[in-house]
């Protein structure tokens, strides 16, 4: 029992606790980001070393022209996502962004699954010329390819 | 003309700023306070407040008349927009809303100046020194590099609009909210800060910085509240939390100031917990201006990144810096010279919030964490995110437990107590908990978070109310009302969250007009899709009639709008509200083969989240109306005797055992 403890040693014993717990936190924290963490990934860095099926990543690139397909539920799409060096089919079922068009910037969350094919939960389309999504801010489409270049370098670190 | 006139105010109210922190560094140098200049302290800090004023309402106003030759007003607003958007508009945007900040600050330390005379003198001009100094760092990012009344020098014909998902009434309440709470805790600042510096950290800092706290915190809790049922209905994603790095912004500093708001407890009433209550003062104050640099630098892409402008991130980031550095360099220098306050054993009231506090303080680590670790890799070229899996289970580690903690702290008498004493009523919740949690994990087949958040929901909201068991009703204290309401708020939104994320339904369909859908209870049928136009949008309305478990028909009109200045796109959902939940309604695109996207969701309770977050807001309202009203009677009577609503629960009160 606490209260057998003189006043010293309780307040020390507090001090202990906090110590722990706020350590404990940050250590669990830290365990927990780099395993929880997503990492973005371009088609090229997907083609040159694919992440683990299941793995929560995020996906960026262009949607290729010509590429987008309705299934005949009506609410499933398919597209693939390209960067110049790689293609990656992407299965997506929901309501399109707004602005999700062929030849535009797009960056999807979502894993990859056993087959090689992007099943994305969620969308991030250029919302207009303001609103990008962060990954791929205020760059044109050559830019973007480069930038894309850059990433797989640093990402593959 | 009114331009001129706004930004003179704004330069003048500088220059009174620069008296202030002058004046009042010298009265806090002299013994007694009073100082050559000192005397013009506080009727600096009041003018400031007039002025400010003038400079915010002369912007109101030329965003009221659309005048084209001011930068700011030509590039946001848009001569064709509702009035109610023209004056919302004067603040979403980085310039409009940084001199909305200047101006709640200026108008908090007029009120401080004016009001505020239960500190010794020398402590209140080293306070003043303190606020005029972080608001001198306000006034020359404004002037110098966001000048919001700048002209130009060709008008142009026309304004460019203000960003569609911004025109919506809840914008012309929730920057002024949150604003006003980040100020508030800038006050708790300065007071930790003159407390520092005179060596003054006493109760009765405590009692004269609670308030600020408290305002503080009611308004981030308001903020927040209302921050999440916007984005639950107006990004139509049909979540309510995204742990979005904007809205880890806002939640920061709340649970900075939770933490205070308890440890201030403390230090008002039993003159414990000093060192920490300070750290807690510029911890929470360091999460404000950190929301405030991470929200308008531009380093994070928002509806709220107005500004992706690096000069205006690098001044923020130095005035964070020189801030939070600054009064780590004082509290390491004066930490030392605090002395040891009251002692108290582990089991009672003091320790229940000291665990309160370090769970708070985790959580809040953790939160921070995960905000700024895809910040610290994107320097290392590594471009990760970092969502729910992540925030949920790890924040729910401290979170639950504090939740324990909730239950049982208020119960527990100051200073020195025995769980014996507390067993009969700890049992009972500790039942009522089992039985939720056993009922429900027989059957349904829920998550285990889910789960946990149901049952610890159903022992609060009975812990929550305990404290007033066998009290006089009628002669409790505001403030122990306020406690209790507050701590039902918390098992009411908890209960939302558990009850959305383990019973929400979705259905997802392109349907033909006349087709009919179902999810959960609900079932409904497209009777039409029309195209209509409001001021500046275009949009397409599914127009659905839906029925409850085959009751009465309700309507539902889900829209798609496009806006066209700016060109943008936006989803209007259709919400049906019932007693037991809320029914979302959005509708997508039309396919090819000219059927319509539909996504509907099934929530159960899921506005008891929103409901919860007032209720934890009004808690603090009554609190701090308890708090106000001590104080004047105080004043009256001039009686200075200790906090009577602070002791717990009468001792013959309780039930022998």
């Amino acid at each position: 029992m606490s209260t057998g403890l003189k006043p010293k040693h309780q307040r020390l014993a507090l001090l202990v606790v906090a110590l722990v717990a706020l350590i404990g936190a940050t250590l669990l924290a830290i365990y927990a980001l780099r395993d929880q963490a997503s990492y973005f990934y371009v088609p090229a860095d997907i083609a040159a070393s694919p992440p683990e099926p299941g793995q929560a990543i995020r996906l960026g690139g262009m949607v290729e022209t010509g590429s987008i397909a309705t299934q005949p539920d009506g609410i499933t799409v398919q597209f693939v996502v390209e960067d110049g060096e790689g293609r990656v089919p992407v299965t997506y079922t929901g309501i399109l962004p707004d602005l999700f068009v062929e030849g535009s910037g797009v960056v999807a969350d979502g894993r990859m699954d056993a087959d090689g094919t992007f099943v994305a939960d969620n969308l991030l389309a250029k919302h207009d010329e303001n609103y990008m999504p962060k990954e791929l801010e205020g760059m044109t489409t050559a830019e973007m390819r480069e930038e894309m270049q850059s990433t797989v370098t640093g990402s593959s670190q | 003309m009114i331009a001129e006139i706004g930004l003179a105010a704004l330069w003048l109210s500088a220059a009174l700023a620069v008296l202030q922190l002058l004046g009042g560094f010298a009265g806090a140098r002299a013994a007694d306070g009073i100082a050559p200049l000192s005397a013009l302290v506080r009727p600096a800090a009041t003018l400031q407040a007039f002025l400010c004023t003038v400079a915010f309402f002369s912007l109101v106003y030329l965003f009221a008349v659309t005048d084209l030759s001011v930068r700011l007003v030509a590039i946001n607003s848009h001569s064709m927009k509702p009035m109610i958007f023209k004056l919302s508009g004067t603040w979403g945007n980085h310039e409009g809303s940084m001199l909305l900040w200047v101006t709640v600050m200026a108008m908090a330390g007029g009120l401080i100046a004016m009001i505020e005379r239960r500190l010794a003198e020398r402590t209140m001009m080293a306070t003043l020194a303190a606020q005029a100094f972080v608001a001198l760092g306000f006034y020359a990012f404004l002037i110098l590099s966001s000048n919001p009344f700048e002209r130009l020098t060709e008008v142009p014909l026309e304004g460019n609009g203000l960003n569609p998902l911004l025109q919506d009434i809840g914008l012309a309440f929730h920057p002024p909210t949150l604003y006003i709470g980040y100020v508030g805790l800038s006050v708790a600042f300065s007071f930790a800060v003159g407390a520092l510096l005179t060596r003054a950290v006493t109760p009765d800092f405590a009692r004269v910085m609670r308030p600020w706290v408290l305002a503080a915190w009611i308004f981030l809790t308001i903020g927040i509240t209302a921050g999440s049922y916007w984005a639950y209905y107006e990004l139509g994603w049909g979540g309510w939390w995204f742990w979005d790095p904007v809205e880890n912004a806002s939640l920061m500093p709340w649970l900075a100031a939770t933490a205070l708001l308890h440890s201030a407890s403390v230090l008002a009433a039993r003159d414990a917990l000093r060192t920490w209550t300070i750290m807690l003062g510029v911890i929470a104050f360091s999460m404000s201006m950190l929301g405030t640099f991470l929200v308008r630098s531009g380093i994070l892409t928002s509806v709220h990144a107005f500004a992706v402008d690096p000069e205006r991130g690098s001044f923020i980031l130095a005035l964070l810096i020189l801030y939070i550095g600054g009064a780590l360099v004082i509290f390491a220098l004066r930490a030392n010279t605090i002395a040891e306050g009251e002692r108290f054993s582990l089991v009672s009231r003091e320790g229940a919030l000291v665990v309160n506090n370090i769970a708070l303080s985790a959580i809040l680590g953790i939160v921070l964490l995960g905000t700024l670790y895809p910040l610290l890799t994107e320097a290392f070229d590594v471009r990760v995110s970092v969502g729910p899996p992540y925030f949920n289970p790890v924040g729910a580690i401290f979170f639950l437990p504090m939740i324990v903690i909730l239950m049982v702290g208020p119960l527990l008498r100051w200073r020195k107590d025995q769980f014996r004493r507390i067993a009969k009523p700890v049992a009972l919740v500790g039942t009522i908990g089992t039985a939720v949690l056993i009922g429900v994990a027989m059957i349904t087949d829920i998550g285990i978070l889910p789960l946990l958040g149901l049952a610890l929901a159903a022992g609060l909201a009975i812990a929550s109310f305990a404290p007033m068991y066998k009290r006089a009703l009628r002669r409790t204290p505001l403030a122990v009302w306020g406690m209790c309401v507050a701590h039902f708020g918390v098992a009411v939104a908890l209960f939302g969250m558990a009850a959305d994320s383990a019973f929400q339904q979705e259905r997802l369909v392109a349907a033909s007009v006349g087709d009919v859908v179902e999810v959960g209870p609900w079932a409904g049928r497209l009777d039409s899709v029309n195209a209509l136009a409001g001021q500046n949008w275009t949009a397409m309305q599914a127009n659905m009639m839906l029925s409850y478990e085959g009751g009465a028909e309700h309507q539902a009109r889900p829209q798609s709008r496009n806006f066209w200045t700016p060109e943008m796109e936006t989803s209007e959902v259709a919400l049906l509200t019932r007693w037991n939940g809320q029914l979302y309604v959005a509708v997508g695109n039309q396919g090819v083969d000219g059927r319509w996207q539909l996504r509907l969701w099934w929530k159960p309770f899921v506005t008891f989240i929103w409901y919860g977050g007032l209720l934890i807001a009004f808690g603090g309202a009554l609190a701090l109306v308890g708090r106000v009203i001590g104080d004047l009677r105080r004043r009256r009577y001039g009686t200075d005797a200790d906090d009577h609503d602070e002791i717990p629960i009468d001792p013959e009160a309780q039930p022998a055992s």
